[in-house]
C-alpha cells in the first residue's frame, strides 16, 4: 500500500512537472574528432517546429520549453545529420557531438554507393555501381579493363585475371568487403573468386602504396566495397537480368536491403549465371560453358561512433575449358598451332565437360569499430575463407570423373587498426594483420600433387600518416613490415630431386625416402619491409600533380617454390624452384591532371624496377613415354616495367562527348637485355557518347578498341626432334598474334515506374563487325580465336 | 590511457594465431593413370624368332628419358602378328592397362608408322563401332633390307571418322597423345 501511494505521488508529480513550460534547453555542439565547437549548426525541435542555430562558440539556447520528451534534429553542412530524443526536466543542458571532418566530405552519396577514393597521393581509379552493373554478366577482370592501364590475362573468355601495369596474380591484392582474398591466386588459370554483382564500388590503386592492405602488392590493389548503408527506415533493392546470344545464356542478380534509422541493417544478394558454348566469328568453342551461383548476406549496426558487421558469402563457379586445349604432347601442340581452327568443333551445347574447373569460395567475416572522442577510430576484424578447387582433366577408366587437382585452402585472419584522425590536418593509422593458412592437396586424385600440403603464417604491422599541409598540398608516408613463414610437406620424384641437384643444397629437408619418391619438409621464413611516400598538389585551378614512390617485397608463392607437373593446356612441364628468393620492387610514378571547361586529361606515368623478378621460362625438353615436352622453370632476373596510361574526356556539348583511354607499357629483362613475357601490347579505346535526358534518360556509346601487335616479346620458340619423321620441328610458342580492331556499342534508357522504382533497359553489342582475332594475353590463343559478336539485353530494376 | 590499454590487448590477441601448427604427414600419391611401359611383341606367322620392342619410362613426367629396347632384327618378306601390352609399373605388382583401353576402345586408337619403306601395317582388331583399335595388328616386311624407324602412337579421343584415320593415317586423327614410342628396327 505504501508503495502504491508512492507511485501515485510520482505520477502526479510527473503530471505537475509536464505542465511546467518555463524550462530552458541549452547546450553545445562539438566536432566529434577534435572537440572544437561547430558554428552555425541548425537545431530543429521537431515536435515544436522551432529552429535555432549555434553561435560562434557552438552554443545554443531555447527558452520556454515544456518539460517532457523532445525530438531534435541537429544538422550542419558536411556533417551527418543527427536525430536525438531529449528528456527536458527543468533547465536541461546537452552536449552534442557531430561528425564534422574534411575527410568525410569524400563520402558523397552517388546512387546509393559511398564511392570515394581511398588515397590522395596514389594513382587510383574508381568504378561506380553503374560501371559495374554494365558488366553484371561478365567477370571482375572484364569490368576492370574500363580503367586505363588495367588489362587481363585470360584462359579462354571465362577465366579472366586482372593485370595492373603489366603485373598480375600474386603481385595484386584483391580486397573484398575488407577481406584479403586468398584463393590460390598464383595460377594464371585461377581467376579471382569474386562475384562482381556483390560490389557497390571498386577502387583500383596502382602500385604498392596502399600499405594497409599488404606490403607485397607491387602491381596494385583492387578494393571491392559493398553498397553503402543509408541510415533511415527503408527497404530497397535491385534486380538485373541479362540475356545474350553468344553463349546463349543469362545472368541474374538480385539484392534486397532493409535499413533502420537506429542504425541496424540486414541485406542479402544472390546471383546466377549460366552459359553454353561460346562462339567465335567462324566456329563454336566446344566446351566453354559456365555455371555460376553466388549469394551473400550482410547484417550489422552502423553509427558514426560505433558499429559492427557480419558477412557471409558463397560463390561457386563451374567453368568448362576449351576441349581442344587439352593436348597430349608437343606434336599435338604443333598440330594445334598450325591448324587454323580447333581440332574439336562440335554443335552447341550447355554441357560442362572435362577439362573443367569447379571452384567454391566462402568467406565469413565479423568486423567491429568504435570511435573514441578526440582520438580516432579502432577497427577489429576476423575473417575465415575456405577455397575448394577441383580441376578435372580428360582422363580414362575409373578416373574419368575424378578430379586431377583437389585443393582445399583455409585461411584465418585478424586485422586490427587504429586511425587517429582527431586533428583535421594529420591522420595516423596503425595496424596489425595476422593470418594462418593451410593448404591440403587431396591424394585421392591419383595424380601427383601440383601444389603440396603446407601451413603458412603471416604477420604484418604498418604505420601510415597523411598530412594536409594546406588546401593544395597533401603528403602521405607509410611503412610496413611483414613476416611470412611457409612450412610445406612435399613429395619429390627422386629423379627430379637429383636432376635439380637439390640433394647437395637441400639434403637436410628430406624426412622420408620412399625409393622413387622423397618426402621433404621445406620451411622458409621471409622478412619483408615496404614503404611508401607520396605528394599531391594543385598548382592552379586547372592543374594538379601526384608523385609517389613505393617499395615492396614479395615472398615467392607456393607455386613458384614447389609447382611440379605437366600442364596439359600448354604441353609443358612446369617446375617450381626451391632456390627462389623474395622479389623487391621500387616504383616511382607521376600523375598530371588537367581540367579546363569541357576538357579533362589524366596522365599517369610509372617506372617499376623489380629486383629478383620471378618468371617462368623454358630450359630444354625432356623425353617421356608420351613424347617430348619442354620444361619451364621458375627463375629470377632483374626487370623494369614502365609505361603511360592516358584518360581524356571532352564534352562537346550537352549531348555529345568524346573519351579516350590509352595505355602503353614496356617490360624489360634488364639482366639479359630482352623483353619480358606476357606484357600487354599498346591499346587505345576511343568512345563517342550521346546522351539525351529528354528521351527517357537515353545514353549511348560507340567504342572503338584498337590493340596493336606486341612486337616486344622474348623468343622462347624451340625446335624439337620428332623421331617419327626424323625431323626437327620449330614450336612457335612465342609469336604474338596480329593487331586487331573491334567496335562495340552500348545504350540504355531509364523509365520511372513510380517515385521509388525505375527500370533501366540496356542493349550492348560487342564486336559488332564479328571480327576474328586472337589476343596475346589469352593462354588459349594457340588453339582458337577470341569471341565473335555478342548481343546482350539487360534489364535493371531499382526499387 | 584506458583506450591504449584496450588496444594493446587487441594487438596481442592477434599474435595468438601464430601458435597453430600442423604436423600431419601426407601420404604419397602413386600415379594411377600412368602408362610406364609399352611392349610390342612381333611374332612371325610361319614360325621363327619373335621380336620385342619396348619403351619404358618409370618416372613418368620426371626428367629421365624412357628406355627403348629392340630385341633383334626382323626378317624380310615376313608377316608378323603384333600384340601390344601396356603396363603401369609404378604400382606393385604392375597394373595391366590393356583392359582400360579395351573397355574404352571407341575412344582410343593406335597408329603405326614406319620409315624407309621396310614394311606395312594392318589392324587385326576393332572397337565397339567396328573401327580399328590396334592392340592387335600385323606387320608385313617387304623385300627391302636396311633400317627404319617404327613409331607406335596411342591417341585418346581421336576423330575416328576423319579421312584416312580408319586406314591408320594419323594426319587427321586429332585427339591427344597418351603414348608415343619410336623404335629403330633393322630388316635383314
Amino acid at each position: 500500500m505504501k508503495y502504491y501511494v508512492l507511485i501515485i505521488t510520482c505520477c502526479l508529480l510527473q503530471l505537475v512537472n509536464s505542465q511546467n513550460c518555463n524550462s530552458k534547453f541549452f547546450g553545445e555542439v562539438h566536432d566529434f574528432h577534435d572537440g572544437t565547437p561547430i558554428i552555425a549548426a541548425a537545431i530543429y525541435l521537431e515536435n515544436l517546429d522551432k529552429y535555432t542555430t549555434t553561435d560562434i562558440n557552438g552554443k545554443f539556447s531555447i527558452d520556454n520549453i515544456c518539460d517532457g520528451k523532445l525530438t531534435i534534429v541537429v544538422s550542419h553542412l558536411g556533417c551527418e545529420t543527427k536525430r536525438l530524443d531529449v528528456l527536458i526536466n527543468g533547465d536541461t543542458f546537452l552536449e552534442i557531438n557531430l561528425e564534422h571532418h574534411i575527410e568525410e566530405l569524400h563520402e558523397v552519396k552517388v546512387e546509393g554507393t559511398s564511392s570515394y577514393k581511398l588515397t590522395k597521393t596514389s594513382q587510383e581509379s574508381l568504378l561506380k555501381s553503374q560501371a559495374i552493373e554494365r558488366y553484371s554478366a561478365y567477370s571482375l577482370g572484364d569490368a576492370l579493363k574500363q580503367i586505363s592501364g588495367v588489362s587481363s590475362i585470360n584462359t579462354g573468355n571465362s577465366i579472366v585475371k586482372p593485370v595492373i601495369n603489366g603485373l598480375h596474380s600474386s603481385r595484386i591484392v584483391v580486397m573484398t568487403n575488407g577481406v584479403r582474398l586468398q584463393d590460390q591466386e598464383w595460377g594464371i588459370e585461377h581467376a579471382p573468386n569474386i562475384d562482381l554483382n556483390a560490389a557497390g564500388s571498386i577502387n583500383v590503386i596502382k602500385g604498392a602504396n596502399a600499405l594497409a592492405f599488404g606490403g607485397d602488392a607491387m602491381g596494385g590493389v583492387i578494393v571491392l566495397k559493398p553498397s553503402s548503408i543509408s541510415l533511415n527506415d527503408s527497404l530497397y533493392g535491385k534486380t538485373i537480368i541479362s540475356g545474350q546470344n553468344n553463349g546463349r545464356g543469362y545472368s541474374l542478380n538480385s539484392s534486397l536491403t532493409k535499413t533502420y534509422q537506429e542504425g541496424w541493417y540486414v541485406g542479402a544478394q544472390v546471383s546466377r549465371k549460366r552459359f553454353g558454348d561460346f562462339e567465335t566469328s567462324n566456329y563454336n568453342l566446344t566446351n566453354t560453358g559456365l555455371s555460376s551461383l553466388g549469394f551473400s548476406m550482410n547484417a550489422g549496426f552502423k553509427k558514426f561512433e560505433q558499429g559492427f558487421n557480419v558477412y557471409y558469402s558463397y560463390l561457386n563457379n563451374e567453368i568448362a575449358i576449351l576441349r581442344s586445349s587439352h593436348i597430349g604432347n608437343i606434336e599435338d601442340l604443333v598440330n594445334a598451332i598450325n591448324s587454323q581452327q580447333p581440332l574439336v568443333v562440335e554443335d552447341f551445347s550447355y554441357d560442362i565437360n572435362s577439362p573443367r574447373q569447379d571452384v567454391t569460395h566462402q568467406i565469413v567475416k565479423a568486423e567491429f569499430y568504435k570511435r573514441y572522442k578526440k582520438f580516432g577510430r579502432v577497427d577489429v576484424q576476423y575473417d575465415f575463407q575456405n577455397n575448394q578447387r577441383f580441376e578435372y582433366d580428360v582422363r580414362v577408366g575409373n578416373d574419368r570423373n575424378k578430379a586431377a587437382i583437389d585443393l582445399t585452402l583455409k585461411t584465418h585472419s585478424i586485422r586490427t587498426s587504429v586511425k587517429l584522425d582527431s586533428k583535421s590536418n594529420t591522420t595516423y593509422e596503425f595496424g596489425v594483420n595476422a593470418a594462418y593458412q593451410n593448404n591440403f592437396a587431396n591424394p585421392d586424385t591419383g595424380v601427383r600433387r601440383l601444389i603440396p600440403d603446407y601451413d603458412k603464417y603471416d604477420l604484418g604491422v604498418f604505420a601510415i600518416s597523411g598530412l594536409r599541409l594546406n588546401e593544395k598540398i597533401n603528403l602521405d608516408f607509410g611503412f610496413r613490415y611483414d613476416f611470412n613463414r611457409i612450412d610445406a610437406k612435399k613429395f619429390y620424384q627422386t629423379s627430379r630431386w637429383l636432376e635439380r641437384v637439390y640433394d647437395e643444397d637441400f639434403g637436410n629437408l628430406v624426412i622420408e625416402d620412399l625409393g622413387s619418391q622423397l618426402l621433404t619438409n621445406p620451411v622458409f621464413d621471409y622478412h619483408n619491409m615496404s614503404g611508401s611516400a607520396g605528394i599531391s598538389f594543385k598548382t592552379d585551378d586547372h592543374n594538379s600533380f601526384i608523385f609517389n614512390y613505393g617499395l615492396s617485397n614479395r615472398a615467392p608463392n607456393p607455386s613458384e617454390l614447389f609447382s611440379d607437373g605437366l600442364h596439359h593446356s600448354a604441353a609443358r612441364i612446369e617446375l617450381g624452384n626451391l632456390r627462389i628468393q623474395k622479389e623487391t620492387s621500387n616504383r616511382v610514378s607521376g600523375t598530371h591532371q588537367y581540367k579546363k571547361g569541357p576538357f579533362s586529361i589524366n596522365l599517369e606515368a610509372f617506372y617499376n624496377h623489380i629486383n629478383n623478378y620471378i618468371l617462368i621460362e623454358p630450359i630444354g625438353t625432356e623425353q617421356t613415354i608420351r613424347g617430348a615436352f619442354p620444361v619451364w622453370i621458375n627463375k629470377q632476373t632483374n626487370a623494369a616495367l614502365f609505361g603511360i596510361d592516358i584518360t581524356a574526356n571532352y564534352k562537346i556539348n550537352e549531348q555529345w562527348s568524346f573519351n579516350n583511354k590509352s595505355s602503353f607499357i614496356k617490360g624489360r629483362d634488364i639482366s639479359r637485355e630482352q623483353a619480358l613475357i606476357d606484357i600487354p601490347s599498346f591499346k587505345t579505346v576511343n568512345i563517342l557518347g550521346y546522351a539525351n535526358k529528354k528521351w527517357l534518360n537515353f545514353n549511348s556509346e560507340l567504342q572503338s578498341e584498337l590493340v596493336l601487335r606486341q612486337n616486344d616479346f622474348p623468343n622462347n620458340n624451340f625446335e624439337v626432334f620428332i623421331p617419327r619423321t626424323q625431323e626437327m620441328v620449330l614450336v612457335d610458342v612465342s609469336s604474338p598474334p596480329p593487331a586487331y580492331h573491334l567496335l562495340h556499342f552500348q545504350s540504355d534508357i531509364t523509365i520511372d515506374l513510380s517515385n521509388k522504382t525505375n527500370l533501366n533497359i540496356g542493349l550492348n553489342i560487342t564486336n559488332i563487325l564479328n571480327v576474328s582475332y586472337r589476343e596475346y594475353l589469352n593462354r588459349l590463343r594457340y588453339f582458337a580465336d577470341d569471341l565473335g559478336r555478342n548481343l546482350m539485353l539487360q534489364l535493371k530494376l531499382n526499387y | 590511457m584506458k583506450t591504449i590499454k584496450k588496444l594493446s590487448i587487441l594487438f596481442l590477441s592477434t599474435l595468438v594465431f601464430l601458435g597453430c601448427s600442423n604436423d600431419d604427414i601426407p601420404i604419397p600419391v602413386n600415379e594411377e593413370e600412368v602408362i610406364t611401359t609399352l611392349t610390342a611383341v612381333l611374332t612371325p606367322v610361319g614360325g621363327g624368332t619373335a621380336v620385342t620392342l619396348q619403351t619404358r619410362d618409370l618416372d613418368g613426367d620426371g626428367p629421365n628419358a624412357p628406355t627403348i629396347t629392340v630385341s633383334g632384327p626382323l626378317a624380310v618378306n615376313t608377316v608378323y602378328n603384333g600384340n601390344l601390352t601396356l603396363l603401369n609399373e609404378t604400382e606393385s605388382p604392375a597394373e595391366l592397362k590393356n583392359t582400360e583401353i579395351e573397355e574404352e576402345s571407341n575412344e582410343h586408337q593406335f597408329f603405326f608408322e614406319v620409315t624407309n619403306n621396310i614394311g606395312s601395317f594392318a589392324y587385326r582388331d576393332t572397337d565397339g563401332n567396328g573401327n580399328p583399335l590396334g592392340l592387335e595388328f600385323t606387320f608385313t616386311t617387304t623385300a627391302n633390307t636396311g633400317s627404319g624407324n617404327m613409331t607406335i602412337t596411342l591417341r585418346h579421343e581421336p576423330n575416328k571418322t576423319a579421312a584416312g584415320v580408319a586406314e591408320g593415317d594419323i594426319t587427321n586423327a586429332g585427339g591427344e597423345t597418351d603414348i608415343e614410342g619410336t623404335f629403330s628396327v633393322t630388316v635383314q
